[in-house]
């Protein structure tokens, strides 16, 4: 055990203590903060792996982004007493539907995943630098050939224009 | 000429040989760790003092006052003074607030802080995190500390705690826009996003600040204006503008809890100027004029750090004296500015500096 499975089982559990805390939170805004967490050590196990420009997204966009918005549309929406609201018979049969459903897929993905054993692990762990450079993220990005991602990047920026267009018209004034 | 400049990554080495040769790798690793935690804290503790004396003595002589000179000679000891007080006084606990998240908050904030801070390049191969991504991680962990302030502004149960972390919510995200649009301008001109490497092409070719013509110059300007909204600073302090809100967002902290929150605000101002001087004045890298070997030489005789810090300091002055010369403007007032006119600025100057760089027009 190196010090790269040490810190790997501190962020597990570190994400999985919090991942808990999330559902089982009774106030809303405490739910966000563990939420906060969860994606904060999912960015660690990121730069553990030396995917350090996937670890800056996730922070950047799920920890300081989508996090930041969730509180701000928590204060705007509700008052100072926000608690969850009451379990009734029709949530607790569609949470535990969910559950299993999102365990069901869990199995099979690893019941499916080809596991290729210790040597590889042993690749994996080790931290590098350059792994895949800002160059290669950037050329794959607007590359047109064959696993290129120049449409899927041209369709996300229709999707952030409709989003822009549709933030004008709620925001305009009558 | 740039031979000069001594490589501290050659100490670093030796040392970490050194200890691997007695003690196994794990043992190694965990001190380091240790080593470079307390190196950090204790710079950021040191800094943070050296801030808010400058900021008392800087704020006084702007007003035609002397400031504090009661304590020591010309008031030295006043700030240790203070962080002693603050130190031992009494931290009040509320009721009616949600305590975990009350005192969370301020952890967050100086975290983000500590995070944006180790960026810092201090001199060549002295760089406490370097990674590929340098640039775009020191702006994910700068955007941490917004959740920090909200959660304090809402945890207090107070409305002027609320209104401020709102104010300060929508006015730092907004300017992280026109920060990162002025990092991408020169990260176009760098061809680079790793700090290290920034500094090595300014110490080989020449501060970049001069490399982009006059468009680097907009961007420094937009940088040191958005720099100092960044940090809710004035003519930018709406959040805490005590006038009308106690102090905003940490009205209800008492002791340390408070002290967090007054030293991440004067590291951010210390960081905000740090990286200006990495990125557009080049960082470590001694000032040269291509052609005058003679002045090269003694310019490069001088240790980077040395360099490093005399150009933060410089873009301190400048982001004092903004603040001490303008008056507090209204939230709208800073929302236009941001929206209306440094974003689609920022914009323009991303597109023209992209156009020199792909026609080879910069130096």
């Amino acid at each position: 055990m190196n010090a790269q499975d040490i810190m790997f089982v501190i962020l597990a559990v570190f994400i999985a203590l919090s991942s808990i805390a999330t559902v089982v939170a009774k106030s809303i805004v405490r739910a966000a903060t563990y939420l906060f967490f969860v994606l904060i050590g999912t960015a660690g196990l990121y730069f553990l792996m030396g995917y350090t420009f996937l670890g800056s997204v996730q922070t950047m966009v799920y920890a300081g982004g989508i996090i930041v918005l969730y509180v701000f549309s928590i204060f705007l929406t509700s008052g100072q007493t926000e608690e969850l609201s009451q379990t009734t018979k029709g949530k607790i049969f569609s949470g535990a539907l969910l559950a299993v459903v999102g365990i069901a897929v869990f199995a099979t993905v690893l019941w499916t995943h080809n596991w290729v054993g210790s040597v590889a692990v042993e690749a994996l762990s080790k931290p590098s630098e350059d792994i895949i450079s800002m160059e290669t993220i950037g050329t794959q990005m607007l590359a047109t050939d064959k696993g290129g991602f120049l449409l899927p990047f041209e369709v996300v920026s229709v999707l952030l224009l409709a989003c822009i267009v549709a933030g004008l018209v709620i925001a305009r004034k009558r | 000429m740039n031979e000069h400049i001594f490589d501290f990554s050659v100490v670093w080495h030796w040392l970490d040989e050194l200890m691997l040769s007695v003690m196994p790798e794990w043992l190694t690793l965990t001190i380091e760790c240790v080593l470079v935690a307390l190196g950090i804290i204790t710079l950021y503790a040191i800094f943070a003092m050296i801030m808010i004396y400058l900021e008392r003595k800087v704020c006084a002589f702007m007003q035609c006052r002397l400031g504090p000179d009661r304590v020591g000679p010309w008031g030295l000891i006043q700030v240790i003074c203070d962080v002693l007080k603050m130190l031992t006084k009494e931290i009040v606990s509320l009721r009616k607030t949600d305590r975990l998240l009350h005192g969370l908050a301020p952890f967050l904030v100086i975290t983000a802080s500590m995070l944006t801070f180790s960026c810092l390049p201090w001199n060549k191969g002295a760089q406490i995190l370097d990674f590929n991504v340098g640039v775009f991680f020191f702006l994910a962990a700068g955007s941490i500390g917004v959740v920090g302030i909200l959660l304090a502004g809402w945890s207090a149960n107070n409305k002027y705690s609320m209104i401020g972390a709102m104010r300060a919510g929508a006015q730092i995200i907004s300017y992280e826009l026109s920060i990162g649009m002025v990092m991408l301008t020169m990260i176009c001109l760098a061809g680079t996003m790793s700090f290290s490497e920034i500094c090595q092409q300014q110490a080989d070719g020449g501060w970049f600040i001069f490399r982009g013509h006059i468009l680097s110059v907009i961007a420094f300007v937009i940088y040191l204006i958005a720099g100092n909204a960044e940090c809710n600073r004035g003519p930018f302090d709406l959040p805490e503008s005590e006038s009308e809100l106690t102090a905003g967002y940490h009205t209800e902290y008492s002791g340390m809890d408070f002290g967090y929150y007054y030293l991440a605000e004067y590291m951010n101002l210390f960081i905000c100027a740090g990286i200006a001087s990495t990125i557009f004045l080049g960082g470590w890298a001694p000032f040269v004029i291509p052609g005058l070997d003679g002045f090269n030489e003694i310019m490069a005789m001088i240790p980077g750090c040395i360099w490093f810090l005399g150009k933060v300091f410089f873009v301190i002055m400048l982001l004092l004296w903004e603040r001490w010369t303008f008056p507090r403007l209204r939230i709208d007032q800073i929302l236009t500015l941001e929206w209306k006119y440094l974003v689609p600025m920022t914009m323009v100057l991303l597109v023209l500096m992209a156009l020199c760089v792909s026609f080879g027009l910069t130096f």
